[in-house]
């Protein structure tokens, strides 16, 4: 089943073009890289796809619902951790926590028993009393994570999850991803092509607001008769568009 | 539930951060006393408890701008304001979530600044109550004017804005410090075009019990209040469709 299809997704600044006419379907449970040079139009595609921002024209459907007739609705499938950490500074973890709980509709009770399944699952227990602005980097990435999933959304939008993690966090976070593979739809952006190459079913290259090429890593390197992925991503980068 | 939930996070993010609560009753009373040591020691009337504490009340509250401003920039420029716009949640849910905690807020404040003002002579009266009523829309002014600048500026210019500007704007043009009458001219004109003159003047006519008095000033503050409250909320919901 898909779990998200752009029809001609299109957004322009003025005369700027930072998505063009984007066509492009995701399987239900897919492990999805979006991956593009700084301006490629992959943080735009993310934000049009959550609901952060309309599309100039053409539509989106996340699971039956329109980004442009029924936001509301999507908002109700999707969860979203930012590239900048986005946590309530002043509140603990656990607080953190049951606020997004709370804002998806859980009452108090509801709410107590998904922070601790959360807690428990992302192994938050020994900072769960300590507020969110004394976390180190690599916690408060993990509790931005787990904020995003405690809604249990059925479409997760990961932007840059790991950007300036340590590799021990890196690769904490790499295994929370493969956990949820299969289980609920991921959308990653990244610039580490190795994270993606790593954790992707497939992946989606962006250059200049256009989708140059969708496939698995191995399919994108085959089509660009290159050695290793990281060429095989200069070379759609660099305009050799092809799609697979 | 929701707009509780999130009022009760916003209420957290303020009442924790020690800044807030230094300046936003801290200050004000070390004015109170300064200004009330002055009066004792000079033998002209020039601040009378009665004129002088309408108007640290009125001036305390432009700290609330600078709370409810800097508390929305920040979740502006952190993303958590982009993670709770992904989320189920309506305009209204944000709009009443940033401005009723504040509200108390504001009240506390305004009570504290007249307890303290009881221990430099001040008279309990039965028209504290009106007061306390008049500073109602001058609270939402406030908190509408910390709405509309975190909606629109980041963290550091609302500082500037809210933490230097309104902050001197509210204590210059109120006649708090003195007669606006003694300067006239279009420094006067000014005042009585800006809400906080007509702020503090309600609130002394309600202190002493001239409830006729009161009007028309605090029509001036709740016509800018409105206004200011509903740009607040035009500016917001331009943010959240990313606009």
């Amino acid at each position: 089943m898909i779990a998200i299809q752009t029809i001609d997704l299109e957004k322009r600044y003025k005369e700027k073009i930072a998505v063009n006419k984007l066509n492009l379907s995701i399987e239900q449970g897919e492990l999805f890289s979006l991956l593009g040079v700084n301006g490629a139009g992959k943080t735009t595609t993310i934000k049009m796809l959550s609901c952060l921002s309309s599309p100039t024209s053409g539509d989106a459907i996340l699971l039956g619902d329109s980004i442009v007739k029924n936001s509301f609705g999507v908002k109700e499938k999707i969860g979203v951790s930012p590239q900048e950490t986005a946590v309530a500074p002043n509140l603990t973890v656990k607080e953190n926590l049951t606020l997004i709980a709370e804002l998806y509709g859980a009452n108090k009770k509801d709410a107590a028993k998904k922070v601790d399944e959360m807690i428990e699952s992302f192994r938050l227990s020994e900072v769960v009393k300590s507020k969110a602005k004394t976390l180190s980097g690599g916690w408060q990435r993990r509790l931005s994570i787990a904020m995003a999933l405690i809604s249990e959304p059925q479409i997760l939008f990961l932007d840059e999850p790991t950007l300036g993690l340590d590799v021990i966090a890196r690769r904490e976070l790499w295994a929370v991803a493969k956990e949820l593979k299969g289980k609920i739809t991921i959308i990653l952006t990244t610039h580490y092509l190795e994270e993606a190459e790593a954790l992707s079913d497939r992946i989606g290259i962006m250059a200049k607001g256009e989708l140059k090429a969708v496939g698995t890593a191995k399919e994108l390197m085959a089509s660009t008769s290159t050695q290793n992925f990281e060429d095989a991503f200069i070379s759609f980068s660099t305009g050799g568009g092809i799609s697979i | 539930m929701k707009t509780l939930a999130f009022a009760s996070r916003n209420t957290k993010e303020i009442l924790r951060d020690p800044l807030n609560l230094a300046f936003g009753i801290g200050f004000p009373l070390a004015i109170l006393f300064l200004l009330s040591i002055i009066q004792s020691n000079v033998p002209v009337s020039l601040f009378e408890i009665e004129n002088l504490v309408p108007g640290i009340a009125v001036f305390g509250l432009s700290f609330i701008s600078l709370f409810s401003g800097i508390l929305i920039a920040k979740d502006r420029s952190t993303s958590f304001l982009m993670r709770l716009f992904s989320s189920p949640l309506t305009g209204a849910n944000f709009i009443l979530g940033y401005t009723l905690p504040l509200l108390p807020v504001a009240i506390v404040q305004s009570v504290i600044c007249f307890i303290a003002a009881f221990f430099l002579g001040l008279q309990v009266s039965v028209n504290l109550l009106m007061v306390f009523v008049v500073l109602i829309p001058a609270s939402i002014l406030f908190i509408a004017i910390g709405l509309l600048a975190g909606s629109l500026l980041n963290d550091k210019q609302v500082g500037g804005i809210c933490g230097a500007l309104l902050t001197n704007l509210s204590a210059w043009l109120s006649g708090t410090w003195f007669d606006l009458n003694l300067v006239g001219g279009v420094f006067k004109q000014v005042a009585y075009a800006l809400p906080f003159v007509h702020a503090v003047e309600a609130s002394r006519a309600a202190l002493v019990g001239n409830y006729a008095g009161i009007f028309p000033h605090i029509w001036w503050v709740i016509g800018y209040a409105t206004v200011l409250l509903f740009l607040a909320i035009w500016a917001f919901n331009k943010k959240m469709k990313g606009e």
